[in-house]
């Protein structure tokens, strides 16, 4: 164990630092502030080789040798200096790690490129109304019609589908086989004939997802990622990384410091909230799950980079619900000393979704967006299931007879 | 950047593991905590075999010159097992001498403690719950102390105390000499007893008049008895695990039931990422001086607390059979009682951490 960094990655640090120290100068320069501006510097970290380091260079990322140490370094850097470094989006974030192991050339070349960049948004087609928890269920049909797929049936909870160009999805190509092997991921475009998005409000009062109809939607057959009806293995793989992407300590770090600004401005009793002792109870006991994250993040880390994943298998598996639980305490800490200012509700640019929060209804949007990330991505009671039964080896829940 | 055990520190551990597997095995370990001695002798001499009792003390001195975070992965296995010795005292007087006594003092004493022909344990607290250095009030002159301590572990059969005494200091009384009256406290874990010492000027040498010391050597505590209760918890853990996959109710095992599987994964996930919580403590008092004291006392308050809640459940978990002396369960309770307890509850820790972060 040794918490220090070599000379090597210290260097390493120094040489992100210094590229850092140009933000937000550059691109405001050429563009003023914005989306731009964002899209220049991330270009140029690009170049610099700090941006998208493990996308290889053929499909427009800096092709870095795989080097998780500086991983973390770069991620902690951008993080820290707020730098536009690799878009967490449902592009960048899920689809690219997916077609970098199951793509074909053509469609790693076709879509990687735009989605890094932005140029082509994305979301993620999986849930149903009848198929949330029991994913494997899904029905929405794609049906084998020479060089196309024809699509129909319904997708739901699709965050980004509005403004999305493309979705990644999980279709029924074989209502014959079972379960599991009946699925095929595709990839489908949005502006498809016969595709309709209806947006769904959601409890904060923003627009987070949508309802996604398909009504004979034709997708060619090179949009199959993986094999057919092997969607179900290729999608396994994106879900890992969208819990690796909820598990975000640093922002669940930044998260309770605003709770410590909170408290430090809030008044209870003519004084400071934070000099209360059950208020500094209460916080420093939320503070022993912030470091517990922390620290259990940074296991899981060393046994990655050692290639020894399987000795941190249960923290892995419990990062993500760890996570969820810890955050929505923070929350509701925050949410607890608004007082009375807690009925009011959020105005629109609180409506952000993970923003940071100064104002009170600033805090009560967070409040309740704290709820969202606990459903997505597989469900807490889910979360419980595969703790219990991979981690623990319980068993599978009884299944219920079959007619 | 690497925060993972070292092959060596697996290997102590495996080594640990297995000679508790073997040798305190749960009717060994029925016997010892009905007898409530806490102390075995074939077990310390196995310890002593391993080189436990001196892991940190210095080589030239007869031990394993390691660091706390060793000794912490040690305890846990201790804690899993629950197995009855006077380790936890022991090692923590050792570290005081190391740190805080002359050449000509721990030329004396460490040796004999790293082999362990001699044994030692240490007393703090005071009456009030008062652990915190700058709560005692034992009166020191310079060669004899007079007070009462209390809690202190193991002390029937220790030959040395290292004595908390007034103004921070640390004081080390030989058990043989004048002025020591000990008596049984009657513990709720049976594995460590803890006695009440009464001195009336015993004779005694001072340690260097370092506070740091006695900082140092609470930290170090604090993370032994995190990485304890860890131990403790995972082990209830998993006897609840290995229950519920046993006992029938309404025709099937217990663990069939969702409520119970979804408790028992809760269970886990309040425990298992708080192994790199204390991994972490120890890192830091090893080596992050400006977050030792901190890092020790949010992870002892956190881990005991979530530990406490976690023995709570799985006595439940046992139905009426958990309520029983007969079941193994209650020992690994009241293991985490003393955790809990000892050098301060969570809320004394967490009032600290509130300080220390200047909030």
């Amino acid at each position: 164990m040794d918490l220090e960094y070599t000379a090597e990655y210290q260097a390493y640090r120094e040489e992100v630092r210094r590229f850092l120290a140009d933000w937000p100068r550059v691109g405001q320069e050429v563009h003023g502030e914005g989306v731009e501006a964002e899209a220049l510097f991330r270009e140029r970290g690009i170049e610099a080789g700090f941006v998208y380091r493990n996308v290889p260079a053929a499909y427009g990322g800096a092709g870095q040798e795989p080097d998780a140490l500086k991983d973390a370094i770069v991620r902690d850097e951008f993080y820290a200096a707020g730098a536009p470094g690799d878009l967490t989006s449902q592009g960048a974030g899920l689809l690219v790690p997916t077609l970098l192991e199951f793509g074909t050339e053509a469609q790693k070349k076709r879509f990687i490129p735009k989605a890094i960049s932005d140029q082509e948004k994305w979301c993620q087609g999986y849930s149903e109304p009848g198929s949330g928890s029991d994913l494997a269920s899904l029905q929405c049909r794609a049906r084998l019609d020479g060089e196309v797929y024809i699509l129909s049936g319904q997708k739901i909870w699709t965050s980004n589908a509005f403004e999305a160009d493309w979705m990644f999805g999980l279709f029924r190509t074989d209502p014959d086989a079972s379960k599991h092997a009946g699925i095929t991921y595709l990839l489908v475009d949005m502006k498809s004939a016969g595709l309709e998005v209806r947006p769904l409000k959601g409890m904060t009062g923003g627009m987070e997802f949508n309802e996604v109809f398909f009504d004979d939607v034709r997708v060619p057959v090179e949009n199959v990622v993986g094999r057919p009806g092997e969607g179900w293995g290729v999608s396994r793989a994106t879900l890992v990384h969208e819990r690796n992407l909820i598990a975000n300590p640093n922002m669940m770090r930044d998260t309770f410091n605003d709770l410590l600004d909170l408290a430090r401005r809030t008044v209870l009793e003519g004084r400071p909230a934070i000099e209360d002792r059950k208020v500094r109870q209460r916080l420093a006991e939320i503070e022993g799950y912030v470091r517990t994250s922390e620290t259990s993040t940074m296991r899981q880390f060393t046994a990655q980079v050692r290639g020894e994943p399987l000795k941190a298998m249960r923290p892995m598996m419990m990062a993500k619900l760890y996570s969820t639980d810890a955050m929505q305490m923070i929350q509701r800490c925050a949410y607890d000393l608004l007082g009375a200012d807690g009925m009011l509700a959020p105005a629109p640019e609180d409506i952000a979704g993970w923003a940071r929060n100064s104002t009170a209804t600033g805090w009560v949007e967070a409040y309740m967006f704290s709820l969202g990330p606990a459903i997505a991505g597989g469900a807490s009671n889910i979360q419980l299931n595969i703790i219990g039964e991979r981690g623990y080896g319980l068993p599978r829940d009884p299944r219920p007879p079959t007619s | 950047m690497d925060f993972g055990l070292s092959d060596e520190q697996e290997l102590l551990q495996s080594t640990v593991r297995g000679f508790v597997e073997n040798e305190c095995p749960a009717g060994r370990l029925r016997e010892l905590f009905d007898a409530g001695t806490g102390h075995d002798d074939a077990l310390w001499t196995g310890l002593v075999e391993m080189g436990l009792p001196g892991l940190t003390i210095p080589e030239e001195y007869g031990g394993a010159g390691m660091e706390i975070l060793d000794l912490a992965l040690v305890c846990e296995v201790l804690g899993t097992g629950g197995v009855p010795s006077p380790f936890l005292g022991h090692v923590l007087a050792s570290l005081a001498l190391d740190m805080g006594g002359s050449p000509a003092q721990k030329s004396r004493w460490l040796p004999g403690l790293a082999d362990g022909s001699r044994r030692a344990t240490w007393a703090l607290c005071e009456a009030g719950s008062g652990w915190e250095p700058e709560t005692w009030h034992c009166r020191w002159a310079e060669d004899s102390i007079s007070g009462t301590k209390l809690y202190v572990p193991h002390a029937d059969g220790a030959d040395l105390l290292v004595v908390g005494v007034e103004g921070s200091r640390l004081a080390v009384v030989d058990t043989a000499g004048a002025g020591v009256r000990i008596e049984n406290l009657e513990g709720i874990d049976r594995s460590r007893p803890v006695f009440r010492v009464d001195f009336e000027g015993a004779p005694c040498e001072l340690l260097a008049d370092d506070p740091a010391v006695a900082r140092r050597l609470r930290d170090a505590g604090l993370v032994l008895l995190a990485a304890d209760a860890f131990g403790a918890a995972s082990h209830l853990i998993d006897l609840a695990v290995e229950y519920a996959k046993t006992r029938e109710q309404f025709g099937q095992k217990i663990a069939q039931f969702q409520a119970v599987k979804h408790q028992l994964a809760r269970l886990g996930l309040d425990i298992e990422p708080t192994r790199a919580l204390f991994w972490h403590a120890a890192y830091a008092v090893d080596h992050l001086p400006e977050e030792a004291e901190r890092a020790a006392a949010l992870a002892k308050a956190h881990i005991t607390d979530r530990g406490l809640e976690v023995a709570r459940a799985v006595v439940e978990l046992h139905g009426g059979l958990g309520f029983t002396w007969e079941c193994d369960v209650q020992m690994g309770f009241k293991r985490l009682m003393f955790d809990r307890a000892f050098l301060g509850n969570p809320e004394s820790l967490r009032d600290r951490c509130a300080a220390l972060a200047g909030w």
